[in-house]
């Protein structure tokens, strides 16, 4: 930053912006997430209706994608069975780092409705995969996965490629 | 044609593999038939002209608790118009029924899930693996007796 002070920001008058690569990188990562085409169960309604036009999930750069190897962000959205979990465990080992997961709803943050009598029911998807934000509600309404997408833009705000996150 | 009827023309026409007629308002009325037998007058219900119970509406495992289970059938007759319930009660440390995957398409797969869920062995079905749960899940869990495992495929299971 010396260089700049001592010239006056000599970019003031171009078309340069001067930024860090940790806070460009964050940038175009939080800018961009695109999620796993994957819905499990009620939840997945909402997710729906979230990625809709009325709450237009596509303004935050949050796009459907069918393949694992091109997303950065799945959403568990709705009761992960035991049958499931596994398959949600590859799934989560086929995305590309940097990958980030939203448990979305009662159920996959805790068993839900399902904790005590749920035979097959995972009781919380954070058992198997690393969670980076819970969105409660059962289900959570749109305004609330949205609020949880951008929960996760801060998280992301704040990573640096010196150290490793999550 | 009423149940009553339907129970008196089957026990005419098979003897004592039909067993008995409950009719205990309000819960509706049902005709107990033997497990080794059940194909044949499911088999027969369908294919007679008085009957043609093209329809099989559901097929439930259960589990009474008292040492036996039972598979219940809810016919209903699209031609005809009439239903009609048959129950079979098999004991359960041997609880095998004859299929009638083969009379009703239907009962494959419904068959299937009394199977995984209850664990009644329906012989003569051509694909009688489990439907819902993991191919090496050990026990049936909607029997009343089911212990929730600890641990599955290293996961732990209660909350």
């Amino acid at each position: 930053m010396g260089l700049l002070d001592k010239y006056r920001n000599p970019f003031e008058k171009s078309n340069i912006v001067i930024t860090t690569v940790d806070k460009f990188i964050n940038w175009s990562r939080l800018s961009s997430q695109w999620q796993m085409f994957f819905g499990l169960a009620c939840c997945a309604i909402e997710m729906m209706a979230t990625s809709a036009s009325h709450y237009d999930f596509d303004r935050f750069g949050v796009i459907p994608r069918p393949s694992p190897r091109q997303c950065d962000l799945i959403i568990i959205s709705g009761t992960v069975t035991l049958k499931m979990a596994t398959r949600i465990k590859r799934l989560y080992e086929q995305i590309p780092d940097p990958k980030y997961i939203i448990s979305m709803g009662s159920c996959s943050n805790c068993g839900g409705p399902y904790w005590e009598h749920g035979y097959n029911v995972l009781k919380g998807v954070d058992r198997i995969i690393p969670v980076d934000v819970y969105v409660p509600g059962c289900p959570p309404r749109p305004e609330a996965l949205l609020d949880g997408l951008l929960k996760l833009q801060d998280r992301i705000r704040k990573q640096s490629l010196a150290k490793k996150t999550a | 044609m009423n149940p009553k009827e339907i129970f008196d023309h089957l026990k005419t026409k098979f003897g004592d593999a039909v067993i008995e007629f409950k009719d205990d308002k309000p819960v509706d009325s049902y005709i107990i038939v033997s497990p080794v037998k059940i194909d044949e007058v499911s088999c027969y219900l369908r294919d007679c002209e008085d009957f043609q119970f093209d329809s099989l509406s559901c097929l439930s495992g259960v589990d009474y608790a008292d040492g036996n289970l039972g598979i219940t059938y809810n016919l209903f007759s699209f031609a005809k118009r009439h239903k009609v319930n048959l129950k079979v009660i098999v004991p359960k440390d041997s609880p095998k029924v004859k299929t009638v995957s083969e009379v009703w398409q239907t009962a494959n797969w419904h068959e299937r899930e009394a199977y995984d869920m209850i664990g009644i062995i329906f012989e003569g079905h051509k694909d009688l693996r489990r439907i819902l749960l993991e191919d090496d899940w050990e026990g049936h869990p909607l029997r009343k007796d089911f212990q929730v495992p600890e641990f599955f495929h290293g996961m732990r299971v209660p909350y």
